[in-house]
């Protein structure tokens, strides 16, 4: 925020005093806490709510007596199992993803589009088809007759055969959600002051000092909450894990959706579920600490 | 306990929406009164044309939904969130449903097109129906596999070829734990629905022998798949290999000698239907032989309805080998039972173990 006008602040606030002397003073906070209850309600009632049933079910056995069984399934070998190839395969995408999006950023800043909506609409655009619809137009391309292998067969070269691995799991995490990744880079990217960066080289610092003093720490609630956005995601999916893995990889996701739907034991998988969001739960704070100067709030 | 809790989830959710202004005093949970029927099946499962015509000839107003298996039905119908009329679940989901008292006894005097239906059908639904006081049967099928004879050396004859390293990634799994077991139990020489744990271990140990040759473990995806020239074996449900073998004449479909799975899926009343009459108004319907061959033409499942096979007039599916396997075929296939809770979560777990 300190970034921004201070002259626009002004404008906001000379704006703020107009309208404060139309209304009065207790009428508008009234009409604000009004214009809050929609969204109140809809937070009790599609998160707040659904996370106590989670919590209940994790915390109590079919019969609804109090049980820590349920979290304790993780450490069953297969769920464990589950759970580390999940971390491992999402930790991979979300560096993958970062590497791929914070050069991008950066040259998206760099390129001053006056009309940066191209830019964005670039990012956007696939994200109008259904992610589903996305994973599944990459399984016909990765496939063994797929897109790809036809055309390197036409060149007679070697067949690429990474569907049904690992590699296409990471491929698809990565390809459906880069866009959450590179937008909040770049806004933050964007929103950095010419004048600070040009102030840094002016003291003497060169390229890779203003990057590394400047620019990296100013965009770091971007990065946080770039990395936040893919990360997630990618912990928890089974659908990806079931399209491109041709379900011979089994992830903590596939896991819960199975308590669910194939046992219909809600107990067992919102215990699961509890521990995943245990662990995301650490994961970001970890993350966050790195993250000194961040504002708090918007990185989340 | 769930119901209660999603009660409370509803009448919260009930109170929001009314508090925001835009509520429907409980629209959807109150179907009672008029002259409706609330159908659930499977997806892809019924010639949409038959719900018109039904709605034509009785007055009564469907409202039709679909669902993707019968796990995804059951919490549905268990915890009322919506009261179907007629459901259309398979056997050993009918035995499970019956054994926890959530289906009204078929009134007969109501459905007298039953007479259509193979008096043989009717015996195998005994297996999770005795009596068939439950069910009518409305679909089924045999569990097989599909083989594409330009990729394979030999006609395959059992599920053996599924464990050869010869096809080492040219095959397809079924990604379903009842019947991959079933593939290896009876492989194995076990009963499918066996029950003893020392036949599971085995049989998980072959099923994990065979997860490096396998491509992959699908569903519904092993109909592309196969008519993409993608797999040279594929296990597959017998009304999906009739279509298949018109998008691409080499595939074959076999079942196994050493035996497979037949199942049924019937219709049944569940407990919390509002409309029963209506509801055996439209199992009747459905037991009438030019609605069966309807949709027999549309969906390719092999119809338990005899007249409706009469009047089919390609020969070559009248007489098909898959649609209508003989006696001989259908002597080796037993239907699934329900195993209980505790079985259900170890044969999943067992699976899981067999992809690590």
């Amino acid at each position: 925020m300190s970034n921004e006008n201070p002259l626009r602040n002004e404008i906001v606030t000379e704006e703020k005093k107009t309208k404060k002397k139309k209304d009065s003073a207790s009428t508008l906070g009234k009409s604000k806490t009004l214009l809050a209850t929609p969204y109140g309600l809809w937070m009790a009632a599609f998160i707040i709510i659904p996370l106590i049933l989670v919590l209940y079910y994790g915390l109590t056995d079919g019969n609804g007596n109090f049980t820590l069984d349920n979290l304790s399934l993780i450490a069953n070998p297969i769920n464990r199992k589950a759970l580390w190839l999940s971390l491992k395969l999402s930790l991979i995408s979300t560096a993958i993803c970062l590497l791929l999006a914070y050069p991008l950023a950066l040259v998206l800043k760099s390129m001053k589009l006056k009309d940066n909506s191209f830019i964005v609409m670039v990012v956007i655009l696939p994200m109008w088809m259904n992610f589903l619809l996305r994973t599944i137009a990459w399984q016909n391309i990765l496939e063994k007759n797929g897109v790809i292998n036809t055309i390197l067969e036409a060149l007679h070269l070697p067949a690429l055969n990474i569907i049904n691995t690992p590699t296409a799991i990471v491929l698809g995490m990565v390809y459906n959600f880069l866009p959450f990744m590179i937008l909040p880079i770049y806004n933050t990217l964007a929103k950095i002051d010419d004048n600070v960066i040009n102030a840094a080289r002016d003291l003497g610092a060169n390229g890779w000092v203003t990057f590394k003093r400047v620019i990296f720490p100013l965009s770091m609630p971007g990065v946080i909450s770039g990395i936040t956005m893919v990360f997630v995601p990618s912990l928890t999916t089974f659908a990806i894990s079931t399209i491109l893995g041709g379900s011979k990889i089994v992830l903590i996701g596939n896991i819960i959706e199975q308590q669910f739907q194939k046992l219909g034991n809600w107990n067992t998988g919102s215990g699961l579920s509890i521990v995943l969001m245990i662990f995301i739960l650490v994961s970001m704070t970890l993350v966050a600490k790195y993250d000194k100067d961040s504002e708090g709030t918007n990185a989340w | 306990m769930k119901k209660k809790l999603s009660l409370i989830l509803s009448l919260v959710l009930t109170c929001s929406l009314m508090l925001t202004g835009c509520g429907k005093s409980n629209g959807n949970s109150d179907n009672s009164g008029d002259n409706q029927l609330y159908v659930y099946n499977w997806g892809e499962y019924i010639d949409p044309e038959v719900i018109d015509m039904f709605e034509e000839e009785t007055g009564i107003k469907v409202i039709y939904n679909e669902f993707e298996q019968n796990e995804d039905m059951y919490p549905i119908i268990k915890t009322g969130a919506v009261n179907y009329d007629v459901v259309c679940p398979s056997d050993y989901m009918i035995e499970k449903m019956i054994s926890e008292d959530m289906l009204y006894e078929l009134n007969y005097d109501n459905i007298p097109n039953i007479a259509n239906i193979d008096e043989t059908y009717l015996k195998s639904a005994e297996g999770f129906d005795p009596g068939n006081k439950y069910s009518v049967p409305y679909c089924w099928g045999t569990v097989g596999i599909l083989y594409n004879k330009t990729m394979v050396d030999e006609p395959i004859t059992s599920w053996g070829a599924l464990f050869d390293e010869k096809y080492s990634g040219k095959i397809l799994m079924m990604d379903s734990v009842r019947d991959a077991y079933m593939i290896a139990l009876t492989y194995l020489g076990y009963d499918l629905n066996s029950t003893d744990e020392a036949q599971i271990d085995e049989a998980t140990d072959l099923l994990k022998s065979q997860y490096p040759l396998i491509q992959a473990y699908v569903i519904d995806q092993v109909r592309d798949k196969m008519i993409g020239n993608e797999a040279a074996l594929g296990v597959i449900y017998s009304g999906e290999a009739i279509y298949t073998q018109r998008e691409n004449p080499d595939l074959e479909y076999v079942v196994p000698e050493e035996g497979s799975n037949v199942w049924i899926d019937g219709w049944v009343i569940p407990k919390n239907a509002k409309n029963k009459e209506n509801a055996e108004a439209w199992i009747n319907f459905m037991c009438r032989e030019d609605i069966a061959l309807l949709n027999f033409e549309y969906i390719t499942y092999s119809t338990p309805n005899a007249a409706a096979r009469e009047l089919i007039e390609d020969e070559d599916i009248k007489n098909s080998e898959i649609a209508f396997p003989d006696a001989s075929i259908l002597s080796r296939c037993k239907t699934y039972n329900y195993l209980g809770e505790d079985m259900d979560t170890l044969y999943l777990n067992k699976f899981n173990e067999v992809k690590y």
